[in-house]
């Protein structure tokens, strides 16, 4: 390599909508990697480029409208500022929405760090005839301020050459000081000199600032101060609170109302200094409203949602079949492959039954996700999106949730047959941390892929005379059970006022495909990495439990006899021997399953599960679906005795459960709803931990789990008590 | 010239705000979109159950639900039922 380059760090700030992901992308290309905050989900993205021999970090900060404590991502952009010190603050602008982008730049102002503007869409801004004097806004604010487009690139080296002249610059920055009126200024004097002379956290913000988020009442900072100073703190608090009541009682307002009006109003004299032209009359329609007034126009809205969400489902589920196909053939030959090479065993059974189809398992979903999220992607950059939250939000409100929701729902088996893996990792467009993990811990609970082919066995099997209907029944109950049960938790554990419906409509846009595919790929890697890492142990770990112990030398000695007993009477005969034989293999399979660990468990679990109707080789099932939910096919096949069952094909097991005396339709139904409802499958059980925490992933597998039960219990015991009376 | 909720707005009616009586979180994520005394607002339309609303403040489009809408006051033209379209 060559002589160390001078490394600057830089980090990208603005609006949501403002353009900030497309200028990022465009500065780096593809040389950027995703992170997450340590304990939050707040995702930032840091990429590095070279400009004149010097090397360039750029973080990508999560896109706000202010600094106030009051989520996540402002908490996150705010505290990147004053700990890490960038050297440099590129404040993206959207030049076609001065005013409201303004009141961002000016917390940046106020909180004195090192800034460029970069005067974003100035094409779109002249096309809705808008003229932004870039020298005078210049001049005005004394921050640099570059016109640029992100989408065309245009003006984009000269914000990084002026960017790096910021860097370099040994300029100490003061904060901008912004006049709040007689009422508040004085306050702030007395509290500044206050906090100056005891150096009040005077090493990570400015002293104004501080007294300015004390008038906010900004719950962090106030937190900080406390650990910091307690004595100090207690004054500062004291004194706001007491300008704070005076204005409630004498104005009837809140100092942070007024703190807001004097910046609007120090931004309005800006923009009236020249800053901006009208060049013709701003009330004509936009492209944009044009297109809202069919999209979300009483009828025509709702129809052509109905339409996207279900195009985006096909496009997700149709589309994906193929390369997920191939990735099961691959597997499949894989197994063939491993199969072939290795000797006979447990070693083999391990690799096979345990790594392969656990890797496989979580690889299966990568087609998946990847057309979920492109579809995501164009609906969200688009815009489409804000859109869909708009018309539904007053459905869901009623349970708790947010207009976003909708998507994840419909995802995760909404309309049946959807996955909760991506469902999951589809609450990512909720941006209201309550609502998105209520979302979050009932979207497993509709029908995913998976559970179908279970509900066709026991429909099959039980109600074949009107299957449509019962399939369409049990998606309804599950919509039901899904958006109850976010009503509940909205209720008790995720209690709280609902996130506030103050969103921005951003314009329709046409996606670009490298914005589209760097959003598709960052995703879907962080879901491979994710993912798989933790699946691996667990299957193998399941694995060992359905294979340990395994029978007795005197077990296997019983059915080898059997064979040989065969052998000796049906020597000619090779077809009924054939059969006939496959009946003792798998009646040793199913021996050898109620012999293992899982069959142990099963056996033990008899006792409470017979409440809800189900026997031991049921319980087996359900520890299997633990794993994934296609396993519980299978494995019912293998414990009654039928030996491999595909889910495909699984008539003769529907024959068999219907001659089974243990089996009825409630015992059918009592199956089906706790199969429905009980533990999300593992790789979901992993996402929700990774997206919310271990504690709320472990919440929702005893949560579900007992609640499905007592359901499936009362589905089993109601008709017994009912004809007992 | 009338003072009425934002609430009570009708598709495509303006005014100016002339007061937001709400502090904490919603206040804040108001104010901070722009809705102050003294910006013009313009209801854009509803959703397809009348709620929420969109608002045509500053150039861009917001969304507010109606119990949102309460805490904002306008003031608007007394004569405002004329001709639907503009």
């Amino acid at each position: 390599m060559d002589a160390p380059k001078v490394r600057i760090t830089m980090a990208l700030a603005g609006n949501p909508n403002a353009g900030k992901t497309t200028l990022f992308n465009k500065l780096t290309g593809a040389r950027q990697h995703v992170g997450n905050y340590p304990g939050i989900t707040v995702d930032y993205k840091e990429g590095h480029f070279e400009r004149g021999g010097r090397e360039i970090l750029l973080t990508d900060l999560p896109g706000t409208y202010s600094l106030t404590a009051y989520s996540v991502e402002e908490l996150v952009a705010r505290d990147y500022l004053v700990n890490e010190k960038p050297q440099v603050v590129i404040n993206i602008v959207d030049a076609s929405n001065l005013e409201r982008n303004l009141y961002l730049t000016c917390q940046f102002l106020e909180l004195g760090v090192p800034m460029i503007i970069a005067l974003n869409m100035i094409d779109v801004a002249k096309d809705r005839g808008i003229e932004v004097n870039a020298g005078q806004l210049e001049a005005l604010l004394g921050v640099p301020v570059v016109p640029i487009i992100a989408r065309s690139g245009f003006g984009t080296d000269a914000l990084i050459d002026r960017a790096v002249a910021v860097a370099e610059d040994k300029r100490i920055w003061q904060p901008l000081d912004i006049s709040y009126g007689e009422d508040l200024d004085g306050t702030v004097m007395t509290l500044m000199a206050e906090i100056h002379r005891q150096s009040f956290l005077t090493d990570t913000y400015p002293s104004r600032f501080t007294a300015i988020k004390y008038l906010e009442h900004d719950d962090q900072i106030m937190a900080r101060g406390r650990v910091v100073d307690q004595a100090v703190a207690a004054r500062v608090e004291a004194q706001a609170d007491l300008v704070s009541d005076h204005l409630r009682k004498t104005m009837g307002v809140f100092p942070e109302a007024i703190i807001a009006d004097h910046r609007y109003g120090f931004i309005k004299s800006i923009i009236r200094q020249g800053v901006q032209t009208r060049t013709f009359d701003t009330d004509r329609l936009y492209a944009s409203d044009k297109i809202d007034k069919v999209v979300t126009d009483r009828l025509l809205g709702p129809l052509i949602m109905l339409a996207v969400l279900f195009g985006l489902y096909q496009f997700t589920f149709s589309w994906s079949e193929l390369p997920v196909h191939w990735l099961d053939s691959l597997f499949g030959w894989l197994s063939g492959l491993i199969d072939g090479a290795l000797p006979e065993g447990l070693f083999k059974s391990m690799i096979i039954s345990g790594a392969v189809h656990g890797v496989g398992g979580v690889l299966g979903f990568v087609p998946l996700i990847m057309f979920m999220f492109f579809g995501i992607a164009i609906l969200e950059d688009s815009g489409y999106l804000a859109r869909v939250a708009f018309m539904m939000d007053r459905i869901f409100r009623i349970f708790g949730l947010h207009g976003s929701s909708v998507m994840p729902f419909i995802i995760s088996g909404g309309i049946a047959g959807g996955c909760a893996v991506p469902g999951v990792l589809a609450t990512r467009t909720l941006r209201s941390p309550k609502e998105r993990l209520a979302t979050l811990l009932t979207v497993p609970f509709m029908n995913c892929g998976a559970k179908l082919p279970v509900l066709a066995l026991l429909i099959g099997a039980f109600f074949s005379e009107d299957k449509a209907r019962y399939m369409f029944l049990f998606t309804v109950v599950s919509w039901l059970v899904a958006l109850l049960s976010a009503k509940l938790f909205r209720s008790t554990v995720l209690k709280g006022d609902p996130t506030p419906f103050v969103m921005e409509l951003p314009p329709y846009r046409l996606p670009t495909l490298p914005g589209l595919l760097i959003h598709t790929w960052e995703r879907t890697w962080q879901y491979i990495k994710k993912a798989g890492t933790v699946i691996l142990g667990i299957s193998i770990l399941l694995w060992a439990m359905m294979t340990f112990p395994r029978l007795s030398p005197d077990q296997v000695a019983v059915f080898d006899q059997q064979r040989l007993n065969l052998e000796t009477q049906h020597h000619a005969n090779t077809e009924t021997a054939s059969q006939e034989r496959k009946s003792i293999d798998d009646a040793q399979a199913e021996e050898a399953l109620r012999n293992s660990m899982a069959g142990t468990l099963g056996t033990a679990m008899e006792p409470v599960s017979r409440y809800a109707g189900f026997d031991w080789r049921t319980n087996i099932a359900l520890i299997g679906g633990f794993a994934a939910k296609e396993v519980i096919v299978s494995t019912l096949g293998t414990a009654y005795s039928m030996g491999k069952v595909e889910s495909r094909e699984s008539a003769p097991l529907a024959t068999r459960l219907q001659q089974d005396p243990h089996w009825n339709r409630w015992v059918a139904i009592a199956a089906l709803i706790f199969i429905m409802f009980y533990s999300p499958c593992l790789v979901t059980v992993i996402c929700i931990a990774r997206e919310a925490s271990w504690k709320w992933a472990v919440f929702s597998m005893l949560y579900n789990t007992v609640f499905a039960f007592i359901l499936a219990t009362a589905c089993y015991q109601m008709p017994r008590l009912l004809s007992l009376i | 010239m009338a003072e009425i909720s934002l609430r009570r707005m009708k598709v495509r009616q303006s005014g100016i705000i002339t007061s937001v009586k709400v502090g904490g979180m919603l206040g804040q994520r108001i104010r901070e979109m722009g809705l102050v005394p003294g910006t013009e607002v313009t209801v854009q339309g509803r959703a397809p159950l009348y709620d929420p609303v969109a608002l045509r403040v500053m150039g861009g489009t917001l969304t507010l639900r109606n119990n949102e809408a309460d805490h904002i006051m306008v003031e608007i033209a007394e004569e405002t039922d004329t001709s639907p379209e503009a």
